[in-house]
């Protein structure tokens, strides 16, 4: 796609180019995701951010190869640690979930199975990747609820997922993906469910344990706060692409798409008194059945009228603007940069 | 007891809430709710004879006034027992025990027949817009079920009244005959909203209003609840977990611990001058979007979970979780009483040692 | 969960005497308000030609005069107690545990009942181990390929199934498997298990088919709904992103989530069944208990229906206690409670 992109080292853990997913449904085809790349090195966390429909939980899905449906028809490539994914034996992709590559949900009471024991769970999905003794796969079980901060691991292995609180369960839940010893971890808006506090002591967590295993993590969220706490680097998705790519200073202190813009605008500031309205992005998001010709975020922006026709009929690609900093947009960087500096910034702050 | 210095204090003492002077209403604060002693147990019934033999203490003592024209919010965390301080206000459940005055009437036990009246007045919006809305109803039908319910023909007929009601929340007249699953998210919970309004209440109890809905969509939905709140004359009482939106809505703020108001006061005290240990701790997990203070802010974490409601901890509640606990926390429950230099300062802790204010301010 | 279990079957037993109140009632009061009197009821066994004043005698004698509260009273006691009917030519015993005693056959219910219910037992017992296994696996690979010919072919087979009636199929079932094929018996022979359990099995091998037929049509359609909804469930994902085998995912994960209702409804067809499989015993002419109580009523006798009648009642009593328990042990969720 772009250059900058073919310039990144082989090194990156996981690679994905061009990726599209596409579901043929009655109504059409709905393309959830289509032609978005990113990587993902060890020791770096990725954060995804995207509204519903955004196409960023697909994206995660096509990874660990769990779209399984036979309506669904992924193409472009999606490398981990330099082996091709995408059209690979499903076996193959069997054999590395859950030892490369892992994945915490959401909803940590309903991903956990209701009438088997934490414990059972954790064996189980440890002992599908190492040839080992029940009684050894069960301490080791022991050995990850105690590193993920459970208490009394030795006794708590054997309760069901209904006796645990929501915070243990998604501890638990991360000791069970984090088992076999991953390299990659995707989570999958990990604490939208939580509590507060709760969230915190999981983000923390995540943190640490990357430190540890030296993983790579991509964070799906929809929480803008989340990823400016844990992620190196930001993708922001719209109707199935990237709309902007970069740093996370980058996307936080010098945003450039017009959307990142509209989001930063619509969320409540915490950490300041409210001194004006919200600034919501006007409409809501498109049909992926039918995208908006051109930029998909065209019938929403405010900035479409300055640019004129090129919004409507000519997709933007994403275009490296400066080191690293990628925009999907049509409005010149100088004059985006301007807008940023003179219009949303002061009204941000 | 607490209540009675919130009676005490004449109204015209009160000092109008100085925050954004926009949304302030210029008359005099009078109180349009009055929560006192506030008591809902739900009882667990066990044994050979299902005796009641413990009970769910979800709301155990809770006092708070809501004046006329402002937005009160109630945060914590799940179980905290702040959506059923909601549904004990609307009445959608009985209270144990305390009591409810709603302009002057004391609602707590009215019967349903005697309430009915009172549910013009008060109205309530819900979390999920997608099941708070019949599916074989058509907008029409769903946003004039008020009228129906409670026998009114507005002013120009129903249809007319439900029309102008879809404009006042920005959907168009023409949606009256189609049915919700036309609609997206943020436009479901603007018919709820039309629905609540339809009786024009003078206060509306809304349990996480945005919380479904998608960040471009929450922040257009809590514009709306702010200008109808202008446009109405409304007094609110949101109950929510994000602490953002209760900061950018509210006007004062409690914070609810396993079934108490562990804090209470103006919004700007309460974010940028929390007292109570666990207000502290809550506002600062929040996770805030900006990098640059990724690692400037002071983190306080709580350890374990909070306890079960069923058997709270004995005395100060989250004594359990406190860095700052003492022995005297663990025998005597610490009261809700007023703190800070101010002569009428509305800022409310229940804490043996509360925190230190910060001295300068924060932000 | 100790004090759960005598708390259910506390209510167990006062529902079998609601039951069997209302039973008797029934049967007792139905022919009183079609105008029969204590001597119309009486003379029914004594015989036509015997005088009214033997009829009174064995009106009396049977406590026919009595009110409704003292004659159940006395049944339910009799129970206990069992009882010596005088029927003035000869004092007939009833013995523990005494249903009643049916004057027309001058037989007690009780050892009537205990003959045939192997019959229906076996009847039972045979056609749910069919039906589990062909109705859930039937479901399980419907689910699993949604939409396919296999799918669509075995789900209108069972709508057939679930439509058509026992004494249909059975019919059909006689006439081609064992008229046409000669395989199993024609039907009307049985052979205890513990005589022959070969024969055993080849006497019952049509009914077990045609019952099963009609099960394994319903089972089949819930597992496939249980299925398709578990498949769906989050936690299924979970197991997918283990890397667990798609076989293991599917009976470990999968099915294990479906099977809760599945158990439900087995514990109550089961009883059910227990109590009589009156169609397919009356098609097959099988002597369980089933077709015991069409008999009875052909021939209106009261004591016999009303035996039954609580015998089949105990038996879904006791197969709902036992779902709810079996719950507990399939569901820790419940276990908790």
């Amino acid at each position: 796609m772009t250059a900058a992109f073919m310039d990144t080292p082989a090194s990156s853990y996981l690679e994905v180019e061009d990726l599209q997913v596409h579901f043929s449904t009655e109504d059409g085809v709905v393309k959830s995701v289509d032609g978005l790349s990113f990587h993902v090195d060890r020791g770096q966390t990725l954060g995804i951010v995207g509204e519903s429909g955004s196409g960023k939980s697909v994206t995660s899905m096509a990874v660990m190869g769990l779209h399984t449906a036979s309506n669904a028809s992924i193409t472009g490539s999606i490398k981990l640690d330099g082996q091709e994914l995408v059209g690979a034996s499903r076996e193959t992709i069997r054999l590395l979930r859950g030892k490369k590559m892992s994945m915490i949900f959401q909803d940590p009471l309903s991903s956990m199975h209701p009438l088997y024991t934490v414990g059972n769970q954790i064996v189980e999905a440890y002992r599908i990747h190492n040839d080992v003794s029940k009684k050894a796969a069960r301490s080791h079980a022991i050995d990850m609820l105690d590193r993920v901060g459970i208490p009394e691991p030795a006794k708590r292995i054997d309760a069901y997922p209904h006796q645990f609180s929501g915070g243990m369960r998604q501890r638990a839940m991360i000791a069970m993906s984090l088992s076999c010893d991953p390299d990659l971890l995707i989570a999958d808006e990990p604490t939208t469910a939580l509590d507060v506090t709760v969230q915190a002591q999981i983000l923390d967590l995540i943190r640490d344990l990357q430190k540890e295993f030296n993983s790579a993590v991509v964070i799906i969220t929809h929480d803008l706060g989340v990823v400016a706490e844990l992620a190196d680097d930001i993708m922001v998705m719209y109707a199935g692409r990237a709309a902007e790519y970069g740093s996370a200073e980058k996307l936080f202190n010098a945003p450039e798409h017009p959307y990142t813009w509209g989001l930063l605008g619509s969320m409540p500031r915490f950490d300041q008194a409210p001194t004006d309205r919200l600034m919501p992005i006007k409409g809501t998001p498109p049909s992926l059945i039918q995208v908006p010709s051109g930029c998909a975020f065209n019938p929403r922006c405010d900035y479409q009228p300055r640019v004129g026709p090129a919004c409507l009929d000519q997709r933007p690609d994403l275009v490296d603007n400066s080191s690293d900093h990628f925009v999907a947009c049509h409005i010149p960087p100088a004059e985006r940069q301007q807008i940023w500096a003179q219009e949303i910034s002061p009204r941000l702050s | 007891m607490t209540t009675s210095d919130i009676e005490d204090t004449p109204p015209t003492d009160t000092p109008g809430p100085v925050r954004h002077a926009s949304r302030t209403p210029d008359r005099v604060s009078e109180n349009l709710l009055v929560v006192e002693d506030l008591v809902k147990h739900f009882p667990i019934k066990g044994g050979l004879l299902q005796r009641t033999t413990g009970a769910v203490q979800a709301v155990d003592g809770v006092n708070f006034e809501v004046r006329r024209g402002e937005t009160f919010s109630i945060v914590g965390e799940s179980g905290c027992g702040k959506s059923t301080t909601a549904r004990l206000i609307t009445r959608l459940l009985e209270p144990t025990g305390g009591k409810v005055t709603f302009e002057g009437h004391d609602i707590t036990h009215l019967s349903d027949a005697k309430m009915r009246p009172m549910r013009r007045d008060i109205q309530m919006i819900f979390q999920d817009p997608f099941s708070s809305l019949n599916p074989r109803h058509t907008v029409g039908k769903i946003v004039g079920a008020p009228y129906k319910l409670q026998g009114v023909t507005p002013e120009g007929g129903r249809k007319k009244a439900v029309q102008d009601l879809l404009e006042t929340v920005g959907l168009s007249p023409e949606h009256y005959n189609r049915y919700p699953h036309e609609f997206s998210g943020g436009q479901r919970q603007r018919i709820g909203i039309a629905r609540t309004l339809a009786l024009k209440p003078k206060l509306i109890v809304a349990d996480e209003p945005v919380s479904a809905l998608d960040v471009s969509i929450q922040a257009q939905v809590v514009n709306l609840l702010e200008d109808l709140q202008e446009e109405l004359d409304l007094t609110y009482v949101m109950i929510a977990h994000d602490l953002s939106v209760v900061r950018h809505v509210s006007d004062r703020v409690a914070v609810m611990y396993l079934g108490k108001i562990v804090e209470i006061g103006d919004r700007d005290d309460l974010y940028d001058r929390p007292r109570h240990p666990y207000t502290v701790a809550m506002l600062s997990a929040v996770p805030v979007a900006d990098t640059k203070r990724r690692h400037q802010r002071e983190r306080i974490r709580l350890e374990g979970d909070v306890p079960s409601p069923i058997n709270p901890p004995p005395a100060c509640r989250f004594h359990t979780r406190c860095w700052k606990a003492q022995d005297l926390c663990r025998t005597e429950e610490p009261p809700l009483l007023q703190i800070g230099t101010a002569p009428h300062s509305e800022h409310k802790v229940a804490c043996h040692f509360p925190v230190d204010p910060p001295a300068s301010p924060v932000g | 969960m100790i004090s759960y279990i005598i708390r259910r079957l506390f209510a167990a037993v006062l529902l079998l005497l609601v039951v069997s109140m209302i039973t008797f009632a029934i049967f007792y009061l139905v022919p009183r308000i079609a105008g029969a009197g204590p001597e119309t009821l009486a003379a029914r066994y004594v015989g036509r030609t015997a005088s009214a004043d033997t009829v009174h005698r064995m009106a009396q004698n049977l406590g026919f005069y009595d009110p409704i509260y003292v004659q159940y009273w006395n049944w339910l006691k009799d129970i206990f107690t069992g009882a010596d009917y005088n029927l003035g030519t000869s004092i007939e015993h009833c013995a523990r545990p005494c249903l009643g005693y049916s004057f027309i056959d001058n037989t007690p219910v009780w050892p009537d009942l205990v003959d045939r219910a192997p019959v229906t037992f076996s009847l039972a017992i045979g056609a749910a181990f069919l039906w589990v296994i062909f109705g859930v696996s039937i479901g399980v690979l419907s689910a699993l390929r949604r939409g396919s010919v296999f799918d669509r072919a075995a789900m209108t087979v069972a709508l057939a199934g679930v439509s058509l009636p026992i004494f249909f199929t059975g019919l059909i079932a006689l006439a081609f498997v064992s008229y046409k094929l000669g395989i199993g018996a024609a039907g009307g022979s049985y052979t205890p298990f513990t005589q022959n359990p070969a024969e055993w099995a080849y006497d019952l091998l049509l009914p077990w088919i045609t019952l099963a037929f009609l099960f394994s049509a319903q089972y089949a359609r819930l597992t496939r709904a249980g299925m398709l909804e578990t498949m769906g469930e989050d936690y299924i994902r979970t197991a997918r992103a283990k890397g667990l085998k798609e076989r293991r995912v599917v009976v470990k994960h999968g099915l294990r989530g479906a099977l809760t209702p599945i158990i439900t409804i087995f514990g109550l067809d089961i009883g059910l069944l227990l109590g009589g499989a009156i169609l397919t015993e009356k098609t097959f002419s099988l002597n369980g208990l089933g077709k015991y109580v069409i008999d009875a009523i052909d021939k209106q006798d009261l004591p016999k229906i009303l035996g039954a009648t609580l015998l089949a009642t105990f038996f879904i009593v006791l197969a709902n206690l036992v779902v709810d328990l079996l719950y507990a042990v399939v569901d820790p969720r419940v276990r908790t409670r």
